[in-house]
């Protein structure tokens, strides 16, 4: 019973996350245009970026790039479908781990050098928010006793006031996680940076296309559980938590327009200090008080 | 038991043979038959006890008892022997101290103590007898084809020592049989020094300068690590008046004061054997040795003896909150150190090393928690990185003889120049370190155990731990995906014998992944059941399904799935005139050519060796050093108090 | 209708030019006139380009880049040439080195003039562009359909 819900919420959400994955997408651009007194795209500019590169021609540098980018795609449909069927959210977290993973050695594999570059940034950055990703779940369990996110439909008060230092934590890794400035280190979806396009330059066409849907997947993914934080047992509460994930959107999309990219260091050193201070508050507390 | 005395005596007898046997077709035979016989041996002693609790058999023997004392004296002897040849005053000194130490508890204190059940197994030690019997006999197959190509390597006049390398990797085998087997903790603590010298020989192999330097890094550091047990040997007999390990667990449990010495004293001898920080050195200087002593050492034998120990102990560690402490912190700090370490390597061998250290780390962790969650989480890490490890460590001896280096950065287009052993090597990368694979789902039931257990600190370690595991495998697994055209193709020349170990850890690793479930129904469960009486499974078995089938998915991804695809092939991009864009070659600024290079990031300035391993290393002496002096204070005062309740019911 | 209109991603190299027209095309891009309206994403990678703007004259050192750009380029795609050089080689088509416009390097479907070329002729150019793009994208999909 149990396998064929997270199944069913895997196919749901294979259908339904690009499509909300692309409208929060084209929000951002015209949001962003806006920032910057432009008019900006059609609310839509992301849907047919995508159509049009699933008709470009289908070639790559090598014959194992698309396939791990479809793994990865796959993969993030996967773990989204395991959260938003009330599921293992460490498990989603692991999940979204090897989609990331596949995207990685997607790069790695063209071995074209900004490419690999890109690669090794994201590498990174990975390791970057991992501990905060890690400390999240850890402290959801301890304040509901379960990994399963359904676990927060029963609250008798939404996650966030006891969670709060992690919910932080989490916001600045987020940052990292929706790829956006100041922390766009391995691959920005703003024109021009350092390295060409990072670690998606050698990915054109229709490779290209499933990366963008992978991340519209991932998008919706991230902010769901940035929505979890504020679910409690009153169904109201999930119109509650869509506000707050919008308003999440909004900083981050204003956050992005707002900052210039920072080096490798400072972004290492300051997610890690972020999870340590957050992670070792906020777990100590639900631990021994 | 004539099973169990068979799996012990057989190995030993085989060594001795082939000791004397020269004839290259002869040894293949005997070293074939013989591991065939052996894996089936163990695979058939697990296939008609599944499930099955703790079974002891009434066997004891003084005959045994002073064999065991006489291969004590026959272990310090040549250590002395070498001791003195190579001119090692310490090395001497501890095998001295040790034999007169044993010598006086077998002649003065142990003798009477009679242990009824000498031969016992139990789950835990069936899991251990599939990870010696199969990993470990596939280990030495493997070697046979390695030895060969390692000889041709050597210069001509170099004398031809295989004999003894292929006798003493037996004899090994046969010492972690008696380990696993033993109720009786002296014929254990005989197996622990067995394996001790064997390793000690095996690192030494070489003879060179350095082997010899490593050799006795390792003696040295295992010997107190035996010196250790030595106290837990005496004082388990005088403060309880038993030799059994069976007894001394239950009796622990039922007086945690008293049993903090030797449990401690236990701990480090783990922790010695298990290299964790600061011993982990002599795990590291263990990579002169040929490729086959590494892969045996990290995965099947040695190191593993230990982790058996302590996850042996993890019921006793529940209730005694010091030597715990002190275990779960050793732990703990070696599994973050050690991760941060690998990522400033590039040596194939030396990460592989770093990431045995930090998982074993992870393993003593969970047997210093102690809960049956964390006994589950900590077998199958240590059924995982058997698997897996031995495949990595053979793929890269492999790889090592075909390309000519163990630098990972050299590894670039293997997937090209070696496309199966690259896709092993993926394989065994990727089981050690990504969801859905077997080891994830371990260190999953270990964060759920620490966080269970109000482990705060273990908690962070992980967290930071895990995050530095990401990166060195990632990059590494980046490096080995490397594709281009026209690479000449250098895998023709591997052995037979070599593909066929490889194959078998690769389909160990897959089949161990899709059926835990199986594994945990049937191996892990029963033992945690019958230790604590309840499940240590912490993991929803909806999740354990997604995974295997995830694993299944990417298994026929990786070895079918890639290299079909018939699309248009371009060349990458490098900005600008390019030259051979197959090559990455680019026209420069001054009309000449350059190729385009790009190295994994090695962040030597954050992880570096130089300022991580004396943190790690003085914090856990720190940890050591405390936990031990608080435990003893602990035992004399259990100890006083226990006399004063004797002695006033007039005993 | 093709999708290729609503998106057309440009690639911009800059031959050997005084650079005027090169600045006018990054001023294209730009807030005032706003290319994002249309779609247009100064892309700086020619795996992801449909588009291909250069500007500035062909000489015999970057006639092998504009080719190597071109080649990297997935069908479909197009070729503006930006100012009068690029059209022509303009004032500087009798250097001893210059090659001429950039239809001596690689094949061209829209010439812009002006020197230097304005936002609104870029603009121009890269709509009927966007409409060459159009009828190669149908081209490439009804040969896909007859094989």
């Amino acid at each position: 019973m149990n396998l064929l819900f997270t199944l069913i919420g895997i196919v749901a959400f294979a259908v339904l996350a690009p499509c909300v994955g692309c409208l929060l997408a084209g929000l951002d651009r015209v949001i962003s245009a806006r920032m910057q007194g432009r008019v900006g795209p059609p609310l839509l500019q992301p849907y047919y970026d995508v159509r049009k590169l699933l008709q470009k021609e289908a070639a790559s540098v090598n014959k194992v790039e698309d396939t791990y980018i479809t793994c990865a795609l796959v993969l993030s449909i996967v773990a989204g479908g395991i959260f938003f069927s009330g599921g293992n959210l460490l498990f989603s977290i692991f999940i979204i781990t090897l989609s990331g993973l596949f995207f990685i050695v997607a790069a790695y594999s063209s071995r074209s050098p900004y490419a690999e570059v890109g690669a090794h940034r994201e590498t990174l950055q990975v390791m970057a928010y991992e501990p905060m990703m890690l400390f999240m779940a850890v402290a959801f369990y301890l304040a509901s006793g379960t990994f399963n996110s359904a676990g927060a439909l029963f609250f008798a008060v939404p996650a966030v006031t006891v969670l709060w230092p992690v919910f932080l934590g989490f916001m600045f890794v987020l940052t990292i996680k929706l790829r956006k400035s100041p922390f766009d280190l391995s691959y920005s979806h703003h024109a021009h940076q350092d390295l060409v396009k990072g670690i998606t330059t050698e990915m054109s066409g229709p490779t290209l296309a499933k990366v963008e849907i992978m991340h519209w997947c991932e998008n919706v993914l991230f902010l769901g559980w940035t929505g979890l934080f504020f679910i409690w047992a009153n169904p109201a509460s999930i119109v509650l938590a869509i506000v707050v994930v919008l308003a999440v959107y909004f900083l981050e999309i204003w956050i992005d327009n707002n900052f210039a990219r920072v080096k490798w260091q400072f972004l290492l050193r300051s997610a890690w200090i972020v999870a340590l201070v957050c992670g070792l508050v906020n777990i100590g507390f639900l631990m021994y008080l | 038991m004539a099973t169990l005395g068979f799996l012990i005596l057989f190995p030993l007898c085989v060594g001795i043979v082939l000791f004397a046997v020269r004839g290259e077709q002869a040894r293949k035979a005997i070293v074939i038959g013989s591991s065939v016989i052996i894996a089936a041996c163990s695979l058939w002693l697990i296939a008609t006890n599944l499930g099955s609790s703790w079974t002891g058999f009434r066997f004891s023997s003084t005959v045994v008892d002073y064999c065991c004392t006489a291969i004590g004296v026959l272990i310090a002897g040549i250590i002395l022997y070498y001791g003195v040849r190579y001119k090692n005053v310490l090395a001497c000194v501890l095998a001295v101290i040790q034999v007169v130490g044993s010598l006086i508890f077998e002649f003065v204190f142990a003798h009477g103590v009679d242990v009824v059940f000498g031969l016992y197994f139990d789950s835990l030690s069936l899991i251990m007898t599939f990870i010696i019997g199969v990993v470990g006999t596939g280990i030495c197959v493997y070697a046979l084809g390695y030895m060969e190509d390692f000889q041709a390597h050597e210069p001509e006049d170099a004398p031809d020592r295989r004999p003894f390398f292929f006798g003493v990797m037996f004899i090994f085998l046969s010492a972690m049989y008696l380990i696993v087997f033993s109720n009786n903790m002296v014929w254990m603590f005989t197996g622990w020094e067995v394996t001790t010298l064997s390793s000690f020989l095996l690192i030494g192999y070489t003879r060179t300068e350095e082997a010899i330097a490593n050799a006795f890094r390792q003696i040295i550091m295992n010997l107190l690590g035996g010196i250790g047990f030595l106290v837990a040997l005496f004082s388990v007999v005088v403060l309880f008046n038993t030799l059994s390990l069976q007894e001394f667990i239950r009796l622990g449990g039922a007086y945690p004061m008293l049993a903090a010495l030797p449990l401690a004293a236990l701990a480090f001898a783990g922790i010695t054997k298990a290299a964790q920080m600061p011993f982990h050195t002599w795990l590291l200087g263990a990579m002169v040795a040929p490729t086959p002593t590494s892969a045996l050492l990290h995965s099947s034998t040695m190191v593993k003896a230990a982790v058996f120990l302590l996850l042996k102990l993890a019921p006793l560690m529940l209730v005694s909150p010091v030597p715990a402490a002190m275990t779960v912190l050793v732990g703990g700090v070696t599994f973050m150190m050690c991760s941060f370490m690998a990522i400033s390597q590039s040596n194939a061998k030396r990460v592989l090393a770093y990431s045995t250290i930090a998982n074993l780390g992870l393993i003593v962790a969970c047997a210093g928690v102690g809960t049956p969650e964390a006994v589950w989480a900590g077998a199958f890490l240590m059924v995982f990185h058997a698997v897996a490890k031995s495949l990595l460590f053979l793929c890269v001896g492999t790889a090592e003889h075909h390309i000519g280096s163990r630098d990972i950065e050299d590894m670039d287009l293997l997937f090209e120049r070696m496309p199966r052993l690259a896709r092993f090597m993926m394989l065994g990368i990727m089981v050690m370190f990504v969801a859905p694979f077997g080891m994830l789902v371990a260190k999953w039931a270990t964060l759920i155990s620490f966080a269970d257990m109000g482990q705060l600190a273990l908690i962070l370690l992980l967290g930071f731990g895990s995050a530095a595991t990401f990166m060195f495998w990632a990059k590494w697994l980046g490096k080995l995906a490397g594709v281009a055209q026209r690479v000449e193709n250098v895998e023709g020349s591997v052995h037979r014998s070599e593909w066929s170990a490889i194959l078998v850890m690769a389909a160990l690793s897959v089949l161990a992944c899709i059926n835990l479930p199986l594994l945990s129904r049937w191996l892990v469960e029963p033992y945690v059941v019958g230790i604590y009486g309840i499940a240590g499974q912490s993991i929803p078995m909806v999740d354990l399904l997604i995974a295997a089938a995830l694993t299944t998915v990417i298994v026929i991804v990786l070895f079918a799935g890639l290299g079909k695809s018939r699309r248009r092939q371009v060349s990458v991009y490098l900005a600008g005139a390019s030259a051979d864009n197959e090559n990455r070659i680019f026209r420069n600024s001054m009309s000449g050519e350059t190729e385009a290079t790009a190295h994994n990031w090695y962040l030597t300035d954050v992880f570096g060796e130089k300022s991580m391993a004396p943190i790690g290393s003085v914090c856990c002496i720190i940890v050591m050093i405390l936990g031990v002096v608080v435990s003893a204070a602990f035992t004399t005062k259990g100890f006083g108090l226990l006399s004063a309740v004797l002695s006033l019911f007039g005993l | 209708m093709s999708f290729a209109s609503k998106s057309p991603w440009v690639i911009h190299y800059d031959a050997s030019s005084c650079n005027g027209c090169d600045i006018e095309v990054l001023a294209t891009l730009c807030p005032g006139f706003d290319a994002e309206r249309f779609g247009v994403i100064n892309t700086g990678n020619p795996k992801h380009a449909d588009i291909f703007l250069v500007t500035g004259s062909v000489n015999e050192r970057n006639i092998k880049v504009i080719q190597e750009i071109y080649d990297q380029m997935l069908e479909p795609k197009v070729v503006v040439a930006c100012g009068i050089c690029a059209c022509s080689g303009g004032i500087f088509h009798d250097c001893y080195n210059v090659l001429g416009g950039v239809d001596k390097a690689i094949p061209v479907d829209v010439y812009a003039p002006g020197c230097a070329i304005r936002p609104e002729t870029i603009i121009d150019a890269v709509v009927e562009a966007v409409g060459v793009l159009e009828e190669k994208a149908r081209a490439m999909k009804e040969k896909e359909q007859g094989e």
